[in-house]
């Protein structure tokens, strides 16, 4: 922006209005560097603050230390085995919010009564806070790992729910004429039609899902886990690790990203024939 | 000559006067119809009726079990090539083989894998045209479908629309607002008013119809005087 408003048309030189196109690429590494500034002084300023011990390792570590805090955890398989736990965790609630939520939202998608039936509860069931769930489903549940994948598979339905079920109604009606006038019959319409239309919406709802179930864990995780990172965050706040706090909402944080980048590969295949993706 | 189209006393109406307000509608096998009308007019009405997207009482309603449509839109299934489109409605072993000959015919074999989002508006509907014939439909119903092009493309549609039905010969029915359109194509033009057939002119002009043939002109000026307008120069 800063670029552009400089060149004012009395005073630009021939050839010089607009951004050079040549170096597009350096521009943008110009861009990425200035926007790199700040999080980098940020992060000198606490490195500061933690060696000269204006900020005390109780309230938060400095980043050395939680990088080779990082570094001890990961040699010791400590932080990999709790990773994997929590993973695991992750992907058992997330696979039975996506067989749940895709089950309804087809039924009360497609027919009217089912949308009927169906509807409604969801709607109050979404309204409610979830994450304030977690008691009963320790009465319900115990302290094992079901609440605990409960509580994911709960939070993500609905946005797998409510993403597809929307998909599927916003169908273009003149496809599925299209459709009829082709001889498809109600299984090819919803085959050919109704699920391919669908799809983008519910990609958008799996990403949602995703990254509500990594909250759910995080949560769910801080209750009587005996493994995962929950667990070792747990340990560490009893005895007052905040570099290992810290470690273990980093590694929340790329896990997050890492399955909301798998997505979007996905997304990327399956969404190919989207102009915006082809360009 | 048996007819393949017989319909007597069509009726439909949305709660309100009556759309089609007692049709009654032959057409022969291989012909070439076209329906004029206003907006409004209840030709589309018609069509829809005679494609089964919509149904309606009648004293007698008999069409051919092959039929097909284009739309105005080219209703192409965006996630699916230009091939796979054409392929969908056909039951057979060879459904791609017999894609590729029909896309082949409109002239889109360079396009087979392309994705319908990336054709341009012509080679869009020339695709939803092949998906239509590949089902070697008895009625070829029509509904508009040169509305959206720019005037060149048209004029090139109709081209490729009379060859294919002369190479193919299923009956059309060719519902327009276009009234050379009409005249450029159809052995007889019905004009719709208010539910009603008001007038209907056989056209016996050999083609290719030339616009300034005065023969053509003639049937323009009468069908134009029909439909409520008053051409400038007549």
């Amino acid at each position: 922006m800063a670029d552009t408003s400089t060149v004012s048309h009395g005073t630009a030189p021939e050839g010089a209005v607009g951004p050079v196109p040549a170096k597009p690429g350096s521009r943008q590494l110009a861009n990425t560097a200035r926007r790199l500034a700040s999080p980098l002084a940020i992060i000198a300023l606490w490195q500061i603050a933690s060696m000269t011990e204006l900020l005390s390792p109780r309230i938060l570590a400095g980043p050395g230390d939680i990088i080779s805090t990082a570094g001890r955890l990961v040699a010791s398989g400590e932080l990999i085995n709790g990773l994997i736990v929590s993973f695991l965790r992750v992907l058992a609630g997330f696979s039975i919010a996506l067989i749940l939520g895709i089950a309804l939202a087809l039924v009360s998608g497609l027919s009217r009564l089912g949308e009927t039936i169906i509807d409604p509860p969801i709607q109050m069931l979404k309204a409610m806070p979830f994450l304030g769930l977690l008691p009963l489903f320790i009465l319900w549940f115990g302290i094992g790992e079901a609440p605990k994948i409960g509580l994911v598979a709960f939070g993500a339905v609905f946005p797998i729910y409510l993403t597809l079920h929307g998909g599927i109604r916003g169908i273009d009606k003149k496809l599925i004429e299209a459709g009829q006038t082709l001889e498809l019959g109600t299984f090819g319409i919803i085959r050919h039609i109704i699920i391919p239309g669908a799809l983008p919406s519910l990609l958008v709802g799996v990403r949602y899902g995703l990254s509500v179930a990594w909250l759910s864990l995080v949560v769910g995780e801080q209750i009587n886990a005996s493994s995962g990172i929950g667990y070792i965050i747990t340990y560490a706040r009893d005895f007052l690790q905040t570099d290992v706090i810290v470690v273990c909402l980093l590694v929340y944080a790329i896990m997050g990203l890492l399955t909301d980048g798998l997505v979007r590969a996905i997304e990327a295949y399956a969404l190919r024939w989207r102009p915006e993706v082809i360009a | 000559m048996s007819n393949l189209v017989d319909i007597r006393k069509l009726q439909r109406s949305f709660g309100g006067p009556a759309v089609l307000d007692g049709i009654d509608l032959t057409m022969a096998p291989g012909e070439f119809v076209a329906l004029l009308g206003r907006s409004g007019s209840g030709k589309s009405t018609l069509l829809r009726v005679l494609a089964d997207l919509d149904t309606a009482p009648a004293q007698e309603l008999q069409l051919p079990a092959r039929r097909s449509v284009v739309f105005q839109e080219p209703r192409l299934l965006p996630w699916k090539s230009v091939i796979e489109n054409v392929a969908l409605g056909v039951r057979h072993p060879d459904a791609r083989l017999l894609a590729k000959q029909a896309l082949a015919d409109v002239g889109l074999s360079h396009r087979l894998d392309a994705w319908p989002l990336t054709l341009s508006g012509g080679e869009a509907q020339r695709t939803a045209l092949a998906r239509a014939l590949v089902r070697e439909p008895q009625l070829l119903l029509l509904d508009e479908p040169f509305a959206a092009l720019d005037a060149l493309t048209r004029l090139r549609m109709h081209d490729l629309v009379f060859e294919l039905w002369r190479k193919h010969h299923p009956a059309v029915l060719l519902v327009t607002h276009d009234v050379w359109e009409a005249v450029a194509l159809a052995d007889r033009i019905l004009v719709l008013d208010q539910g009603r057939f008001i007038r209907e002119i056989r056209v016996d002009i050999v083609h290719p119809r030339r616009r300034d043939d005065p023969r053509t002109s003639l049937v323009e000026a009468e069908l134009l005087k029909e439909l409520g307008v008053e051409p400038l120069h007549a």
